[in-house]
């Protein structure tokens, strides 16, 4: 029931809704309707509006076609009058134009009368049939003849500016000459001018009587003419045959065909300043020649000028290193010689001699030194900020790694020693042509250089050049090696030669003299003496330039060792085996004396870096040629005494120069051995004896 | 591969003589020389069994004193020539001789070796090299490969050419060549260029060497200054004409081609004192011996400047057996100069070194003590040189 009223109730609501809306939409169709008729009624009125308009236009257009047709003759009439009025303006150009174009010539003012004559060609040629028009073509014409004649000679006569030429030359095209022809004479012109510049040039690079001016004027000059004039020629043939394409490759030949010619020029120029004086003139001429051929990269970009320019720069670069190293080459053989003969004058002297060695040294290392610094710092201006070229790779590079330290710092280094190196190779020939002072001397310097000075010149040239490890680079420790290596075969070499001069001494002294028949000895002979003094000698010189080094403890009593062995220990075992038949094995005394010296006795062997070792070096020399001339000889009685003597004597003196004392014992042990051995009569001299005789002098 | 021990003999006296017995081709025999002021002085036959390594010796008498040199004939075996010293009436006089060995020297000593060293049989006597006006002989040298009649023997500042006649107990000068110059000139050692014929003579003299021609006793070349100082021995490279080795007391060992007399062709600096004497070897001349009075033999391998120089030829058969041979050949690297092995047997001065006239791989080497070393080519080098 409930569902039910609900239901009546909804039904009820809708039904009302439904007519509410009715009856709405019923008063808008009404109002509707209204509108619609009222709308009839204005379209009516309007018709009639139209209709009016329309006969007031027609009667309009008839006015107007009224109108038009009157005026239509005053204006055709009028029109022609103007067409007639332009075309006579034209004429009178025509017939004013060869007495303007010939007051232009007289004028010269030949831009205005090409550009007047430019305006008529095309009229006067379309006319020509006219005979009128075709009498002033002709005129035209001929004076414009003239005026190209006029021009071809001024463009021909050449004295003109490079500014009168390209206008003359602009002029030409505008009349129609053929552009290759204009390329070439044009450049013609400008080469025969450049080359008036190149020939200045010349003149001023010709070695004359009188001071040549220097580089920087030179190169100045040639900036300023010939670069400057070049510049301006290409401008100008850009700016004239910007359209004709196949000519650029003209100029390129020409630009380069001239600037070859120059560059070789320049070249000459530098090769000539071998000078090594000033470097800085040199730089300075070289940037500013650089600076200006990049004038000419920036106008024709492909150039290979600009390049060309660079490498010379980079040979002559590399030439002053080349120059610098003789320079250097010859200033230490300069010094050398300095040395030499300072060490020759005071020989008088022999503490004078002496006491300048390590004077010498030092000077000479500190000159060499002094020398090396001064080329680099020369050398380094090739490389300073405000110079162009020095920001080419080149020169922050090879330059500096290759160039400076590997062909200059390290090339002199190497010469020093293979200078060095010579000394020992060809004075082993002839023997002393070298004094024996300058190899001890040289010994030291080079020992020096690997000790410290090799290290602080690559440092240093390290340092100022910033060198980049990129190339492989010769490293310290060869070269410190290779003047260790010459240090060592110097002192060799001085130790040989001092050792020949004291053998030759030795050698004469036995040589010479009939052992057998000499006289009961009283005496030590006077070259035994002379053997001490000179040994005393080259110690104090070894010493001034070299340490002491170490030796062997002495026994207390060095000097006065016997001799005594030979006659009774000695010779008595060695012939009692005379008779037996030989064994297999040599068991005699002296076999065992050189066993106990374990170690082979190398007579011409390396010596270490200092003074005992030198000396012991020298004695080894001098003692050994000393036996071997004993046993080439006979003895007497008395010669072998003499023999002792002597020996007793060196022995004396001489173990006090060695690093081993026993060295000299054993030496001269053999010496006097091989003298019992090769006497006729051994009869040995009392020791006490000989230590009389020889303390006695 | 082991090299056999060196074989060591010692003299009881001092000696400096050594010669290989050249006209001996199958046995290994030298010949020692002794030097005696006191004593008769001795040659020493040492025979050298090669299978056994033992060393058979002889002793003969030489009264007439102290040998400095000694050569044997290249023809008769038994004929050898001696440089002595003699002293009389405290005066000492060089002489030179030529020499017989008595015919039966090796029997004896087989039966009883104890009695030969006690009585050993004495040199027989052929002839004096010697005449009033050439005295003091420094060497004698026999013509290479020849019959045995000709020697020079190098006096003071004279060469003198021998004949032999009569079995070799006649000598008359047949020819002399005289070195002038300032000073007093003297030879110190000399060589017989076994080349053009024989014609050709070398020799030394103080710092210079100087080639002959025999035929006109003319000089041909002059090597000045060839050493720092004293030139102490020559020898002629036995294949290459022009080649010739010398050693001094400036240490070194030149090579020179006389053709070209300002440099030497190659130096060699491996001794540590004066070098006494320098030998190529007979057959393969790259092996070059030196001895030195530092003590050493040095045996050196100079490849470059010998007749072989890129080792043994290859024979024209091997060669056609197609690539392999020489992807082999060059495989093998070729040899450098170098010194093949340094002998330290000795223990005084070497004076002098010879290779032995019938095994071309063995040397002997003699010290002033009396010491007489045997050695041989390493064998790792001698089977390179052959293969």
């Amino acid at each position: 029931m409930d569902h039910e009223t609900c239901m009546v109730k909804q039904i009820r609501s809708l039904d009302s809704d439904m007519q509410t809306l009715v009856y709405e939409n019923y008063n808008k169709f009404i109002s509707a309707t209204d509108t619609i008729r009222k709308m009839k009624n204005d379209f009516k009125k309007m018709e009639d509006e139209m209709d009016c308009l329309s006969a007031n236009m027609a009667a309009i257009t008839d006015f107007s076609a009224s109108i038009s047709s009157t005026l239509q003759d005053q204006h055709a009439q009028i029109t022609k009058l103007s067409g007639v009025h332009t075309l006579l303006r034209k004429l009178q150009f025509l017939f004013e134009l060869p007495a303007r174009l010939n007051k232009c010539l007289e004028l010269q003012a030949y831009a205005q009368a090409v550009s007047s004559h430019r305006r008529a060609r095309c009229v006067l040629q379309q006319y020509s049939h006219l005979p009128s028009f075709k009498g002033i073509q002709d005129d035209c014409n001929a004076i414009m003849e003239k005026l190209a004649q006029e021009l071809r000679q001024k463009f021909r006569d050449g004295g003109t500016s490079a500014k009168d030429l390209s206008e003359c030359v602009e002029l030409m095209l505008q009349l129609d000459e053929p552009a290759e022809e204009l390329c070439d004479k044009f450049l013609s012109h400008a080469r025969s001018r450049l080359e008036l510049d190149l020939q200045g040039l010349e003149t001023l690079s010709l070695p004359s009587p009188t001071p040549n001016t220097d580089i920087l004027e030179f190169i100045d000059r040639g900036c300023n003419e010939f670069v400057s004039s070049l510049c301006l020629v290409i401008t100008s043939y850009q700016e004239l045959f910007i359209n004709h394409a196949q000519t650029g490759e003209l100029l390129q030949a020409f630009v380069d065909d001239l600037a070859a010619r120059y560059f070789s020029l320049v070249e000459r120029r530098i090769q000539e300043e071998k000078g090594v004086g000033d470097n800085s003139l040199l730089v300075r001429a070289l940037d500013r020649f650089h600076r200006r051929l990049q004038a000419v990269a920036k106008l024709l970009p492909g150039s290979a000028v600009p390049n060309r320019g660079t490498e010379i720069v980079i040979r002559a670069a590399t030439e002053r290193v080349k120059q610098y190293l003789s320079a250097l080459q010859s200033f230490y053989m300069d010094s050398l010689t300095d040395v030499r003969q300072a060490l020759a004058t005071p020989r008088l002297s022999v503490a004078g001699a002496g006491a300048s060695l390590p004077e010498l040294l030092s000077s000479l290392s500190a000159s060499i030194l002094n020398q090396i610094k001064s080329v680099l710092a020369s050398v380094h201006l090739f490389t300073a900020k405000d110079i162009t070229f020095s920001n080419k790779p080149y020169f922050k590079g090879e330059f500096c790694s290759q160039g400076v330290r590997e062909n200059l710092v390290v090339n002199f280094i190497r010469f020093v020693c293979q200078s060095s190196r010579q000394f020992c190779e060809s004075a082993g020939d002839k023997g002393g042509s070298t004094p024996p002072a300058l190899l001890l001397l040289l010994s030291r310097l080079c020992l020096d250089f690997e000790t410290s000075t090799i290290s602080y010149i690559l440092t240093l040239t390290d340092e100022q050049f910033l060198v980049q490890h990129q190339n492989p680079i010769t490293p310290v420790t060869a070269l410190c090696g290779e003047a260790r290596e010459a240090a060592q075969k110097l002192l060799n070499h001085y130790v040989k030669v001092q050792g020949l001069i004291i053998s030759q001494m030795l050698r004469k002294s036995v040589e010479t003299r009939d052992w057998v028949n000499t006289i009961e000895p009283r005496n030590v002979r006077a070259v035994m003496k002379r053997v001490v003094e000179d040994t005393t000698s080259i110690d104090v010189q070894v010493g001034l330039l070299y340490e002491e080094g170490v030796r062997k403890a002495h026994s207390s009593d060095s000097s006065k060792r016997t001799f005594s062995v030979y006659s009774s220990s000695r010779q008595q075992p060695r012939y009692a085996a005379s008779y037996t038949p030989s064994a297999p094995m040599d068991t005699n005394l002296l076999s065992n004396i050189h066993k106990l010296f374990s170690e082979r006795i190398d007579i011409f062997s390396s010596v270490e870096f200092n003074k005992v070792s030198v000396m012991t070096g020298i004695i080894k020399i001098s003692l050994k040629t000393f036996l071997e001339c004993v046993r080439l000889r006979t003895f007497g009685r008395y010669g072998l005494q003499q023999i002792q003597v002597d020996c007793h004597y060196l022995q004396m003196y001489l173990w006090r120069f060695v690093s081993d004392e026993n060295l000299v014992h054993f030496l001269l042990d053999e010496i006097v051995g091989s003298a019992a051995h090769r006497c006729l009569d051994p009869s040995p001299m009392e020791q006490s004896v000989i230590e009389v005789i020889c303390e006695r002098g | 591969m082991e090299d056999d021990a060196p074989v060591i003999y010692g003299l009881e006296f001092q000696a400096r003589a050594l010669t290989a017995q050249t006209a001996e081709t199958d046995a290994i025999r030298f010949l020692v020389g002794t030097q005696s002021l006191k004593f008769d002085n001795q040659i020493h036959i040492i025979d050298f069994d090669d299978e056994n390594n033992i060393i058979n010796k002889n002793v003969l008498l030489h009264q007439a004193g102290e040998i400095w040199h000694i050569a044997a004939s290249p023809a008769d075996k038994a004929v050898l020539t001696s440089c002595y010293n003699k002293t009389s009436d405290s005066r000492v006089v060089s002489c030179a001789a030529v020499w017989r060995m008595p015919s039966n020297w090796d029997s004896e000593s087989h039966e009883s070796p104890d009695d030969s060293a006690h009585n050993p049989q004495t040199l027989e006597l052929l002839c004096h090299l010697d005449d009033s006006a050439h005295r003091n002989a420094a060497c004698v040298l026999w013509e290479p490969m020849g019959d045995g009649k000709r020697v020079i023997s190098l006096a003071d500042n004279h060469a003198l050419l021998w004949d032999l006649q009569e079995s070799s107990t006649q000598a008359t000068v047949s020819s002399t060549a005289t070195l002038e110059g300032k000073g007093q000139l003297k030879f110190t050692s000399g060589k017989w260029s076994p080349h053009h014929n024989c014609s050709q003579l070398a020799t030394a003299n103080d710092t210079t060497i100087r080639g002959w021609d025999l035929r006109t006793m003319s000089q041909i070349y002059c090597i000045e200054n060839a050493h720092g100082q004293l030139v102490r021995d020559l020898d002629f490279n036995p294949n290459r004409q022009y080649y010739l080795a010398s050693c001094g007391d400036d240490c070194k060992v030149k090579f020179w081609d006389v053709r070209n007399v300002q440099e030497p062709v190659k130096v060699l600096e491996e001794h540590s004192h004066w070098v006494w004497s320098v030998r190529y070897n007979h057959s393969h001349d790259q092996l070059v011996l030196t001895a030195s009075s530092d003590s050493r033999l040095i045996l050196s391998n100079m490849v470059s400047i010998s007749s072989e120089p890129f080792g043994h030829l290859v024979d024209d058969e091997e060669l056609s057996e197609g690539e392999d041979n020489h992807q082999e050949d060059k495989s093998k690297e070729p040899l450098k100069d170098s010194v093949v092995s340094t002998y330290e047997e000795h223990e005084d001065s070497v004076y002098a070194a010879e290779w032995s006239s019938a095994d071309p791989w063995l040397f002997a080497s003699l010290s002033y003590d009396g010491r007489l070393v045997i050695n041989r080519v390493p064998r790792a080098l001698k089977y390179r040189i052959l293969l």
